[in-house]
């Protein structure tokens, strides 16, 4: 069962925000000949015992540079399973996934290493920060393995937490120390640490009470203003009406 | 210099090292008992390489002579060494100095008051100019040529507690002590502690039918390189036809002690090395239970952006940390306890303070760090295998 979603059209709200205050240099958000994440009749089997379960049973789309994308799905759908292979986190059974147009099947764990790197900003329901680091030097992380300098890095981790709105007094906490928005924020400027074009959210909301839960959504709609791919992958429809494009996935397959 | 400042910059600004110190601080008991086992195992390899060391030193320094010596001493069924040799070794370059000795084993007597006191010695007859170039003195003065004075060894003044002025006799000749010789200990030329020295005329007088030749002759040679050509030259010379004299180089004796207390010190450091094999174990085990802890920070640390090389540099770095903190625990702590057991015990540190004992305990060092290192390897090459996903997942 194939089906293609190429065209943000039918998004219910399509809003370019002027973030002029973001801080970031927006990235051309159109114009690109080739879409910057591709998925072709994508599988990902697990086998239990002698079961074989599809958790991707040939799923193929494509999401346009600069769009805003939830994907939607009740929990075991495969909608994360989806979100890890665009994340190089996992790699498919049979199809393939190509990221900025190259081939992540033909990658090698290195060259999956600094697509993770460079290309994709990850954002986790668990917020997932390094317990031990406080939220400043948790955005630098991304940046020493890219090789940043201190100094360099250090002024770029306060300006991406300025950016996503975390109050300064906290750059010096630890995790266990700040709120869940506050955890939040913070790891959404980790994932920006290296200007990825792809900002991947996995339920991003799921720990945070609604109101919290909005300002998130927010940011991450002003940083897709600001030119970032974001794709959220979510089963609360209220996300929808964030997004430009709703891809839904049923039992490994897109149904929309 | 630049190196250390560069060093030092790499560890205040370097946040592997920053988070290398805040795991090992997250963990600090398990951390402090996995370094107390390098550090007994740092201290095990030292102090026993300072004991073989300190051993073999204590020994060396007993043997006096050792060194630029070689003594010609006649050959199996010969009774001296004759002035004609005596004449042929003179004739071998690089000598500084040959000394000819006789000597004959003797009981002498020193009466006081009602007690007679006795002891068996070496009584000597080298020249006094000779003899100033193989022992000191401790108190006097060297005995005249033709004088009836004598010099008498450190131990036998001692046994007999005899003092400057006082005589003692040797078969009813009576000499005077004007000197008492410093302690020298065990020697392959001279029993100098045991001897008493006269004069040529005395010696004569005393043992009037061993005037044919002498009983050995020490050859001291001008450079301690050339002492084994020195003493081929003189066998050469001497024994050409017949085996005459045999000539016995001291420093072969150095040879074979440092063979004998290198196998010691290996012996009794290969001890030590068990308990460092103990500690590398713990610290594998200290590794393994940290990565799996942190297997879910692995997993995020790879999601954004970690590869398998910044990781394994995470945890060989911790390991690395751990073993340099408790290695130099261990050397600080092997150095102090040294000294205070040879403070206490044996009244002298000197042993201790030498390049060769300190490079025990620099291989101690190395050998801490070293296995912490290696115990570190496995698990930090497991972390840096595991797949983000899974590892993302683990709770």
């Amino acid at each position: 069962m194939q089906q293609e979603k190429s065209s943000p059209d039918t998004a219910r709200k399509k809003r370019i925000a002027l973030s002029a205050n973001s801080g970031k240099k927006a990235q051309k958000a159109n114009h690109s000949t080739h879409p910057i994440v591709q998925l072709q009749n994508v599988k990902r089997i697990y086998t239990l015992g002698e079961n074989k379960i599809y958790a991707l049973n040939g799923v193929s789309f494509a999401i346009k540079k600069g769009d805003f994308v939830t994907i939607m799905g009740s929990s075991g759908s495969g909608k994360s399973t989806l979100l890890n292979m665009i994340g190089c986190l996992d790699l498919p059974s049979s199809g393939k996934v190509k990221v900025n147009n190259v081939d992540l099947s033909k990658l090698d764990d290195d060259g999956l290493t600094a697509i993770r790197r460079n290309n994709i900003g990850f954002i986790f329901q668990q917020f997932n920060l390094i317990p031990t680091l406080t939220a400043l030097e948790n955005v630098e992380i991304p940046m020493i393995f890219n090789g940043e300098s201190p100094a360099r890095r250090r002024k770029k981790a306060l300006a991406m937490l300025k950016n996503a709105d975390l109050p300064l007094e906290y750059a010096n906490h630890k995790p266990n120390e700040m709120s869940g928005g506050q955890q939040q924020r913070v790891a959404i400027a980790r994932a920006l640490a290296n200007n990825p074009p792809i900002l991947l959210a996995d339920e991003p909301t799921g720990n945070l009470d609604t109101k919290t839960g909005h300002n998130i959504m927010e940011l991450l709609k002003e940083l897709n203003a600001a030119g970032t791919t974001v794709i959220v992958v979510t089963h609360d429809p209220k996300l929808e009406e964030y997004a430009h494009t709703t891809i839904r996935i049923q039992d490994g397959e897109i149904i929309e | 210099m630049k190196l250390t400042k560069k060093l030092s910059a790499i560890l205040s600004n370097n946040m592997y090292a920053e988070l290398a110190k805040r795991n090992l601080k997250r963990q600090s008991v398990r951390t402090v008992l996995a370094a107390i086992g390098i550090i007994i195992g740092v201290i095990a390899i030292s102090s026993m390489g300072i004991l073989g060391n300190s051993l073999k030193l204590s020994v060396t320094e007993s043997f006096a002579d050792i060194g630029d010596k070689l003594i010609v001493s006649p050959a199996l069924g010969e009774d001296y060494i004759t002035d004609k040799q005596v004449d042929q070794i003179r004739k071998v370059s690089n000598i500084e100095s040959i000394i000819p000795v006789s000597t004959s084993g003797e009981v002498i007597e020193y009466r006081e008051g009602g007690t007679t006191y006795q002891s068996y010695v070496s009584v000597y007859d080298i020249e006094k100019e000779d003899l100033e170039k193989l022992v000191e003195l401790e108190d006097g003065r060297f005995f005249k040529p033709g004088s009836t004075d004598c010099v008498v060894g450190y131990s036998v003044a001692d046994n007999m507690e005899l003092t400057l002025g006082q005589k003692i006799e040797i078969d009813d000749t009576k000499l005077r002590v004007v000197g008492i010789l410093k302690e020298r200990g065990m020697g392959f030329d001279i029993s100098t502690d045991s001897g008493v020295f006269t004069s040529s005329e005395m010696y004569n007088k005393l043992y009037p039918d061993e005037d044919e030749g002498y009983d050995e002759v020490i050859v001291i040679v001008k450079d301690l390189d050339e002492i084994d050509a020195v003493s081929d030259e003189i066998e050469e010379r001497i024994n050409k036809k017949d085996e005459l004299v045999t000539v016995f180089a001291t420093n072969m004796i150095t040879d074979s002690l440092d063979d004998v207390f290198r196998s010691i010190s290996l012996f009794l450091m290969g001890i030590g090395s068990i308990s460092l094999l103990v500690a590398g174990v713990s610290i594998l085990n200290v590794m393994l239970m940290s990565t799996m802890e942190r297997t879910k920070e692995i997993g995020i640390m790879k999601a954004v952006g970690a590869s398998r090389k910044d990781i394994l540099k995470m945890f060989l770095l911790e390991a690395l940390f751990l073993g340099v903190l408790a290695s130099t625990a261990g050397a600080i702590l092997t150095i102090g306890g040294s000294y205070l057991v040879m403070e206490l015990l044996v009244k002298n540190t000197s042993y201790l303070f030498t390049i060769s004992s300190m490079l025990y305990v620099a291989e101690g060092f190395f050998f801490g760090i070293a296995t912490s290192l290696v115990g570190g390897m496995y698990p930090a090459w497991k972390a840096s295998r595991m797949k983000p996903l899974d590892a993302l997942r683990y709770e």
